[in-house]
């Protein structure tokens, strides 16, 4: 497998200008006659078929919801980074990319860092020219908040609902589109596979959610924005039907897999209570601005108040323990999220966690409460306290809010050079789907900038530049035979699924491969627990083969078989997750290996040796996949030893 | 803290479309009062597999609150016995021991039955499709801060705009109607002087829409209102009023 | 203006311009016929009836009149039908449990028929004796011979029944008119957060002003 990151010349700030200067183009009358398939519909997907769709391709967009406007991208409270400086603070594209190189603990590649941080500006003009309500000042100019892991204040919000109100603003172009006639909505269809032709991703198979029937679609490009992967370890903040098959199916189409073992992890997320968790809420970092976080000092009185005999409220002052502010006194509350998740793990494992579970930590507001009084502390936090009441039936105003860590972004993704296109000619990633941006941990509020850079700003010049070649293959109808074949190939595993007909519920063995995951592959790794997990993983897929359970038929809508079809390609990311982290043998952002730590407990990185994309290479069903590696190299960034004491 | 409830659940089944529909009975056993609502559900549904049955199909993604996707009628209310919460965030603890539930699809003309509990809610997309957007492609776009917007107006759009498309309006509509969903559309962008230039036509074109689909008349009831997870206003109504007839007056 | 009464917001301005019409109308009446109250054996609400009964007025207001009456019903009717079509064919099994809404304004259409059929029993008492047949006996009044419209009413209001019956047709309308009233002014866009408190306000004292009018009305006819 060749990784041509076909990064443009000349100097970092001129790279993106360089390529748009050189690159090809299609004219209008040639766009009619090229076709696009879009897979998802979150914020990179949504407003990447709404630019297709304005610049004149004939777009297909798919969503597994029933509206485009569902997508998990809704769900990012906090906000949207961009450089603008408006606050006149010192930021600067440059400044918001080194920010984000460092914050990514120096995993990510630096020309496409800078490139994202180059257009941000254009996002926020963007959405505001849609509608996005964006909080104000009372001069009427838009108004900025700070983030984790930056000194300036460069993020744009909407109250507590920026990913949802930047999902709407790119929702709203797509169905502008959809009206136009120039895009084509698919709702409750899933992607089960892609089309090959002559090397080429020319389409996809699709799977009508509703009466279970399969067609084949025909693209001259394919476009997959179907976001991460979290969710492989059941409990998660994402959506319940976020997944990563379409990710998996590109894997398994010669797609490079990069830095699987990414995964970010959030340390303020309402704690598992039972069984039957379904999910786990997210609680806005903001919370740490003015919440503490402490454990009981001793052990006795862990105990006592995991048995119900103690209230948190009866532990003096001298009684707890602010570990993040004993541990890290220059950052205390504020440290980065996978310094703050390891933290809370490493309390709790030494048996000084709270909660029923004894996996849970205090976040306190009363000295702020002290501090500012209650009225100000609801005026800044009153929903997300209104929500943790609604969810756990304590009221945060009196007794301390009990949270713990919990699975939230996937960094790592389908490998993309810097036109955002696989291995795979003509397949394309964007979003969360791809790896591209965030290194090894993402910074908050950068999510949702890469999201729409990638639809808005980078895609509908880069597939260009590659539909240009294509504007003489006509548009095939789907009864080549590579279309047959795959949909042939598709049915025969979904029949597989339905003939098993064991005795396990598909998520009896999703959880079970959660447990796995997060005891293994989760917030602390170790060759050990990694070579296991592998063991385990492979041990659930064959239980999964042999033994699961799926009630009904294929005809008509069955969830219990669309979930199905999910776990089988989330066992297969499990295993890549971990081969992952085995592999990495250094400890970086959101993947913490602890044979390589400082004397301190701190992640300590091994530049001379991992500092590389880790590529993985599909080699069939029941074969380990190959590694390549795309070497970083750091031309600008001086790479340096996080440091947050 | 672990209270266990039992529960008594009669459920709406319904094959496809075409399927007459019918109540089953279900019963459940140690539920805690600390699951959702939905987790109450996975656990029926879990029972069922157990029992060979199909399990009940609902719609629901986010399971926070904000995608819009569950829509379960429960006891006579959407969203169920609980103000300004989806029924994602809607907790057994407000159930008692003992209870009978009844567990209904949204009902409307306007949002037909697929399975169960699930509805097509693809309506309020075409609503959409029809006028919702400003007519701005990507690119070529002013400064964000080229355009003041007076912040008591931004808000106003704000709480317009936080509307999550779950349906709730027209599911406790006694009309069957949508117009606390589009108006809060039109009213979101009519605060705002991008959406504002169009105004005139976006209303005439979603208002058309809307009744072109079928759904009913608004009578300012206001159990929209009431209903709505996120508490929009029908002040939003009384704005698309405004804005329509000013706008059918000029033609 | 095209098709505007082809939108269910052009249809619901019928209903609201009708109904603010017929609002005046009911100021008109309640105003005339307080006149009953003023103790000089009907002189004062004669000269008004009469008034009333002018050519101009017969022939020019009254059919406006009858069009908003018949606007208002008709739409009404037109509306329920096109709503509960809307609503489609299978009910809630668990009902409607929405608290904090107002029960007029879900039962808008069963007030209305209440009050048409206290509308109907008025067309036959008054409307057709002073103005078709001229049954009504007559009385002159400052050499003016007119009908003695007084004499009519009070025989009416005589029986208590009647005086039963006008007294629920009065309390319906006070309740229809306490949704009505606000309503009329929100369907016109002519509301907003603070407005609409407002009229609210003054529509529940307008209704209940207009409903309990009427009603002191005919028991004091009934007592005197």
């Amino acid at each position: 497998m060749k990784l041509d990151s076909k990064i443009p010349e000349g100097p970092l700030s001129e790279k993106w200008n360089n390529y748009k200067a050189g690159q090809k183009l299609v004219n209008p009358a040639n766009k009619r006659n090229l076709d696009i398939i879009v897979i998802g519909t979150g914020l990179a997907g949504a407003s990447a078929a709404a630019s297709f769709g304005e610049m004149g391709f004939k777009v297909k967009n798919f969503t597994i919801q029933d509206s485009p406007r569902r997508a998990h991208s809704i769900a990012a409270q906090g906000g949207v980074n961009a450089a603008k400086n408006y606050p006149n603070d010192g930021d600067s594209v440059h400044r918001l990319f080194y920010d984000t190189v460092k914050g990514g603990d120096y995993r990510a590649r630096e020309a496409n860092v800078y490139r994202l941080a180059s257009v941000s500006n254009d996002i926020i003009d963007q959405c505001v020219a849609q509608g996005v309500p964006f909080a104000r000042e009372y001069g009427g100019l838009l108004d900025n908040r700070s983030f984790g892991g930056a000194q300036v204040s460069r993020t744009f919000y909407a109250k507590g609902q920026t990913g949802q109100q930047l999902l709407i603003g790119a929702y709203q172009a797509l169905m502008r589109q959809v009206n136009a006639g120039t895009v084509d909505m698919y709702t409750r269809t899933e992607i089960v596979d892609y089309v090959m032709v002559d090397g080429k991703c020319r389409g996809v198979i699709a799977r009508d959610l509703v009466t279970g029937e399969f067609s084949r679609h025909f693209g001259h490009a394919v476009v997959m924005a179907t976001g991460g992967y979290g969710n492989t370890f059941f409990l998660s903040t994402n959506a319940m039907g976020s997944n990563g098959s379409a990710a998996i199916k590109a894997y398994e189409k010669g797609a490079a897999f990069a830095n699987p073992c990414f995964a970010q992890i959030h340390p303020t997320c309402i704690p598992v209570h039972g069984e039957f968790q379904s999910k786990l809420t997210l609680m806005s970092e903001s919370l740490r601005n003015d919440g503490r976080i402490w454990v009981p000092k001793k052990k006795e009185d862990a105990e006592a108040i995991r048995a119900g005999k103690k209230k948190p409220t009866d532990l003096s002052e001298d009684e707890r323990d602010y570990y993040l502010e004993r541990r890290y006194p220059a950052f205390g509350n504020l440290v980065p999220r996978d310094v703050a998740s390891r933290a809370a793990k490493e309390r709790c494992d030494a048996g000084y966690g709270v909660g029923a579970t004894g996996l849970a930590v205090y976040l306190d507001f009363k000295s702020s409460i002290e501090r500012l009084g209650e009225d100000a502390i609801r005026a800044r936090y009153g929903n997300l306290f209104q929500m943790y009441e609604k969810i756990v039936d304590d009221n945060p105003y009196k007794e301390p809010m009990m949270i713990y860590p919990a699975i939230h972004y996937t960094m790592g993704g389908i490998w993309v050079d810097y036109e955002l296109q696989t291995t795979v000619p003509g397949l394309f990633a964007a979003g969360e789907a791809n790896f591209s941006d965030h290194g090894a941990n993402r910074l908050g509020a950068s999510a949702l900038m890469q999201g729409l850079a990638d639809g808005y700003f980078v895609l509908p010049y880069t597939i260009q530049n590659y539909l240009a070649d294509d504007i003489r293959t006509p548009r095939m109808t789907g009864e080549e035979k590579e279309f047959v074949e795959a949909e042939n190939a598709a049915k025969a595993k979904f029949e597989k699924l339905m003939s098993v007909q064991g005795n396990r519920s598909v998520d009896s063995l999703h959880k079970e491969l959660g447990l796995v995951m997060w005891d293994f592959v989760g917030m602390a790794r170790n060759k050990k627990g990694l070579e296991e997990a592998i063991e385990k993983i492979a041990a659930i897929k064959k239980e999964f083969w042999t033994n699961v359970k799926i009630p009904g038929s294929d005809k008509g809508m069955n969830v219990e078989l669309e979930k199905a079809s999910r776990l089988a390609d989330f066992i297969t990311t499990g295993d890549l997750m971990a081969r992952d982290a085995l592999n990495r043998e250094e400890s970086c952002g959101g993947h913490f290996r602890e044979e390589y730590q400082t004397e301190e407990g701190e992640a300590l990185r091994q530049d001379d040796k991992f500092a590389y994309a880790a590529c993985w290479e599909y080699q069939g069903d029941d074969k380990a996949p190959v590694m390549h590696k795309e070497d970083l190299n750091f031309e600008v960034v001086k790479v340096a030893q996080r440091n947050y004491k | 803290m672990d209270n266990n409830i039992s529960l008594t659940l009669k459920v709406w089944r319904q094959n496809d479309a075409q399927d007459k529909g019918r109540f089953e009975t279900y019963k459940l056993e140690a539920v805690s009062t600390d699951s959702s609502f939905l987790e109450m559900m996975d656990i029926l549904n879990e029972q069922l597999i157990g029992e060979g049955k199909e399990p009940v199909a609902f719609d629901h993604d986010c399971r926070e609150g904000i995608c819009g996707m569950c829509s379960l009628y429960i006891n006579g209310r959407p969203h169920g016995p609980d103000d300004d919460v989806t029924t994602c965030q809607l907790h057994m603890r407000k159930f008692k021991d003992g209870e009978t539930i009844t567990i209904e699809p949204w009902r409307s003309a306007g949002f037909p039955v697929i399975k169960d509990l699930i509805v097509n809610r693809s309506a309020f997309d075409q609503i959409i499709a029809a006028g919702g957007y400003t007519s701005v492609s990507t690119g070529g776009v002013p400064d964000a801060n080229a355009l003041p917007i007076p912040k008591p107006d931004a808000d106003e759009a704000m709480d317009a705009a936080s509307c999550i498309g779950c349906g709730a309006c027209v599911a406790t509509c006694k009309n069957g109607s949508a117009m606390l969903f589009v108006s809060a559309k039109v009213s979101h962008l009519a605060l705002l002087p991008q959406g504002k230039v169009e105004a005139a036509r976006r209303a005439k074109a979603m208002v058309g829409k809307m009744d072109e689909l079928g759904f009913g008349n608004c009578t300012n009831t206001g159990a929209c209102e009431v209903e709505c997870p996120k508490g929009i206003s029908i002040s939003n109504i009384a704005r698309l009023n405004r804005e329509y007839l000013s706008a059918k007056l000029q033609d | 203006m095209s098709n505007l009464f082809c939108s269910s917001i052009g249809r619901k301005l019928l209903m609201s311009l009708s109904g603010l019409f017929l609002i005046i109308f009911l100021i008109v009446h309640l105003s005339i016929n307080l006149l009953l109250l003023i103790p000089d054996g009907g002189e004062s609400f004669n000269l008004a009836a009469n008034f009333m009964a002018l050519p101009a007025i017969k022939f020019g207001l009254q059919p406006v009149l009858a069009l908003g009456f018949i606007v208002h019903i008709a739409y009404g009717a037109i509306l329920t039908l096109q709503n509960n079509k809307a609503r489609g064919n299978s009910k809630y099994a668990s009902g409607n449990k929405t608290k904090e809404v107002m029960w007029a304004s879900k039962n808008m259409f069963v007030l209305g028929i209440t009050i048409f059929a206290f509308l109907a029993v008025h067309l036959v008492d008054y409307w057709i004796p002073l103005q078709i047949t001229h049954a009504a006996e007559s009385v002159t009044i400052g050499g003016t011979e007119m009908h003695n419209t007084y004499a009519l009413v009070k025989a009416n209001l005589q029986n208590p029944i009647k005086v039963g019956l006008y007294i629920i047709g009065s309390l319906g309308l006070a309740v229809h008119l306490t949704h009505g009233f606000w309503s009329a002014f929100q369907t016109l866009g002519a509301s907003n957060g603070i407005w609409r408190r407002r009229w609210t306000v003054a529509g529940t004292v307008f209704a209940w002003v207009v409903g309990l009018g009427f009603c002191v009305i005919a028991v004091a006819m009934l007592l005197s």
